[in-house]
């Protein structure tokens, strides 16, 4: 048997607060093979973004073990994990999280530069962008001057120019119009179907329904 | 299109956009740098001009009687800006040199130089219906011609002829052909001389103040004030600079040697005090300029937590996609770094203007304004200044990179 993309191990998160510590996430245990398409649903407080969090590596677990391809992050530090956000890990954010400082372009070139320490001279962000419907006259666009929908598909060409293992997205379409959002999902679903491993957090049925595996969460736990 | 160095130009662009803040907050570092480059500047100046003029006298010394208080006698007043000039040593007390010490200071000096006699008194003085007092210089007419510059006219020969200082000239309204009265009516006769030279402007000195003095010749001098054989003071030039201790050393040996009878000094000293006097007050008015840096660098410091308080959600985002925490922290830097360089850059023009003006308007020469000892006083304060700027920014960058990326993340 391969060794899973991402595995889970008795994973548990304490926020401690001074009104008392919240376990948003209490012994989750969950193993993703490459080239999955998982959905992570639950109500609005189960720990769905937690857990996501746990697995992009923004964060770290108070107890239980995460492994990447094998490889245990507990053991790594802030600059490897860095890194590893870097290159293995595309991020796909509810509010898209461009850059305002930079153009829709250079949004997506951003990851490449810092991962090659040159501009991309490959035609790889443009090919990105086109692929994600973002024509040139848009991409010299500040995310200000851009649509919610093509917002998203600079973030979805972004997330994907380091060719990163895997792609997490935390309600990829919350914040768009049904059928902007369907178009999101199309897109999605089109890069699972070239084998990219993906991880989707959402509430809403219709959604999940473009994965091939639904995980539920209810209070921090795998229901 | 974005450079190679994505973080640098995330830096320019930030500064950009908040351009009349970044603005404001570079325009402190410039007024710190100017001040501190142009008060640098002008003491530089100050220092080099009077060096220059003090060590044209590094080779003379002067003996004049010793009078117990130490021989704090210095500069006859070369500089002072009132006619009335009071001589360090006047005849009318018992303290001279006389000819026998003289002698034995001709005999001391002969190996190295040359040493005449000076003899002054401060007297009242008339010119047409203007009174007021200077310093009348007795010397030998041989001598006269080898220390003086006569710039108009010629030098005093007869008993009643006189070369004038140009300031006094300048005050008196003397030309040459005037007429003046040398002495005071109430007190005994006074003797009319006439004017046949204006002398070359010497500066501050301490063998001779004559730009507010009279110069005639001993025979005029002792004609009025009597004291044959008697001198208030003997100058001695040595040809080798080098040998000035060893001569000041002979003569005080000799002279001194049962009881101080003479006082001998050198310019060393004088040379020493001015330039160090020169240098505390110039330090302690660049301290006061620094206190302008303070502030720049507060504004800074305000700025840099502004911007860094407004990008938190930026951060928060440049870290989830795989942004290391020190390049988060050179982000910052670099923006202090570029307020402090612009500041430091347009700071450092503008000293070399507002320091020239400083260095002519109170210097009175800018003569010295490009040497080494001032001109570096420009990069050193847009140094500093740049400095300044990129320390104040490291409390706020280091805040910046050791942001949680999800609590960042968050922030609205
Ligand atoms: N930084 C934090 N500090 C304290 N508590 C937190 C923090 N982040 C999350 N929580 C708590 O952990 C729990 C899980 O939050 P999480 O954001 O994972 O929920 P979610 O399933 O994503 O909800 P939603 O569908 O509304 O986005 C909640 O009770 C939340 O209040
Ligand atoms: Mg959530």
């Amino acid at each position: 048997m391969s060794i899973p993309v991402i595995e889970l191990d008795d994973v548990t998160k304490v926020y401690p607060l001074p009104a008392g510590d919240v376990t948003a996430l209490s012994g989750i245990s969950i193993r993703i093979d490459e080239g999955e398409f998982v959905a992570i649903m639950g109500p609005s407080g189960s720990g769905k973004s937690t857990l996501l969090n746990q697995i992009g590596c923004l964060d770290r677990p108070t107890s239980g073990d995460l492994f990447l391809a094998g490889k245990n992050t507990r053991e790594m530090d802030d600059r490897e994990l860095t890194s590893l956000r870097l290159s293995s890990i595309g991020y796909i954010f509810q509010k898209f999280n461009l850059i305002p400082l930079l153009s829709a372009y250079e949004n997506v070139e951003y990851p490449y530069i810092m991962k090659h320490r040159k501009n991309d001279d490959t035609g790889r962000v443009r090919d990105l962008l086109a692929l994600v419907g973002i024509d040139e006259s848009l991409s010299t666009h500040k995310p200000n001057e851009l649509s919610g929908g093509q917002q998203q598909r600079v973030a979805i060409a972004r997330a994907l120019v380091n060719d990163p293992a895997i792609l997490l997205c935390d309600e990829p379409t919350g914040n768009l119009d049904s059928q902007t959002g369907t178009q999101i999902m199309e897109a999605l679903s089109e890069l699972h179907k070239k084998g990219r491993t993906i991880v989707m957090v959402t509430h809403e049925s219709e959604i999940a329904a473009y994965a091939e595996r639904t995980i539920v969460i209810r209070d921090g736990r795998v229901a | 299109m974005i450079g190679n160095d994505i973080i640098l130009a995330l830096s320019v662009r930030s500064v950009r956009l908040h351009f009349l803040r970044s603005v404001l907050a570079a325009l402190g570092i410039v007024i710190g740098v100017v001040a501190i480059a142009s008060i640098g500047m002008m003491g530089a100046n100050m220092t080099l001009s009077v060096t220059e003029q003090l060590s044209d006298m590094a080779n003379k010394l002067t003996v004049t009687p010793y009078t117990g208080g130490g021989g704090g006698m210095m500069m006859g007043g070369g500089g002072g800006g009132r006619v009335v000039i009071s001589s360090g040593s006047s005849s009318d007390d018992d303290d001279v040199i006389t000819e026998k010490q003289f002698k034995t200071i001709q005999r001391i000096v002969a190996k190295y130089g040359t040493a005449y006699t000076v003899r002054s008194e401060s007297d009242r003085i008339e010119v047409g219906s203007d009174t007021g007092r200077a310093t009348i210089y007795g010397l030998d007419p041989e001598i006269m011609r080898e220390i003086l510059t006569v710039e108009e006219g010629e030098y005093p020969k007869s008993t009643t002829s006189v070369a004038v200082g140009p300031t006094l000239a300048e005050r008196l309204n003397l030309k040459i052909g005037s007429k003046l009265k040398i002495g005071d009516p109430d007190e005994g006769s006074t003797t009319t001389v006439r004017v046949v030279g204006i002398l070359e402007e010497r500066g501050m000195s301490m063998d001779l103040s004559t730009d507010m003095a009279i110069v005639g010749s001993d025979k005029l001098f002792v004609g009025i004030y009597g004291g044959e054989g008697e001198y208030d003071q003997v100058n001695v030039v040595v040809n080798d600079i080098n040998n000035a201790d060893v001569v000041k050393t002979a003569i005080e040996d000799e002279l001194n040697r049962k009881e101080d009878t003479v006082t001998v000094q050198d310019s060393s000293r004088m040379m020493e005090s001015i330039t160090s006097s020169l240098s505390t007050m110039t330090t302690f008015v660049m301290a006061i300029a620094a206190i302008s840096l303070l502030v720049a660098a507060v504004s800074i410091f305000n700025v840099m937590m502004m911007s860094v308080n407004e990008r938190v959600r930026e951060i928060g985002i440049l870290r989830s996609i795989g942004t290391q925490r020190t390049e988060i922290l050179r982000m910052f830097i670099y923006e202090a770094g570029i307020l402090g360089l612009v500041g430091a850059i347009i700071g450092a023009v503008m000293s070399i203007i507002i320091g020239y003006i400083v260095v002519v308007g109170m210097v009175g020469t800018a003569e010295y304004f490009f040497a080494a000892g001032s001109i570096s006083y420009v990069p050193m304060a847009m140094a500093v200044g740049a400095a300044i700027c990129i320390v104040t920014g490291v409390y706020p960058a280091w805040r910046a990179s050791n942001l949680d990326p999800i609590e960042a993340l968050r922030a609205e």
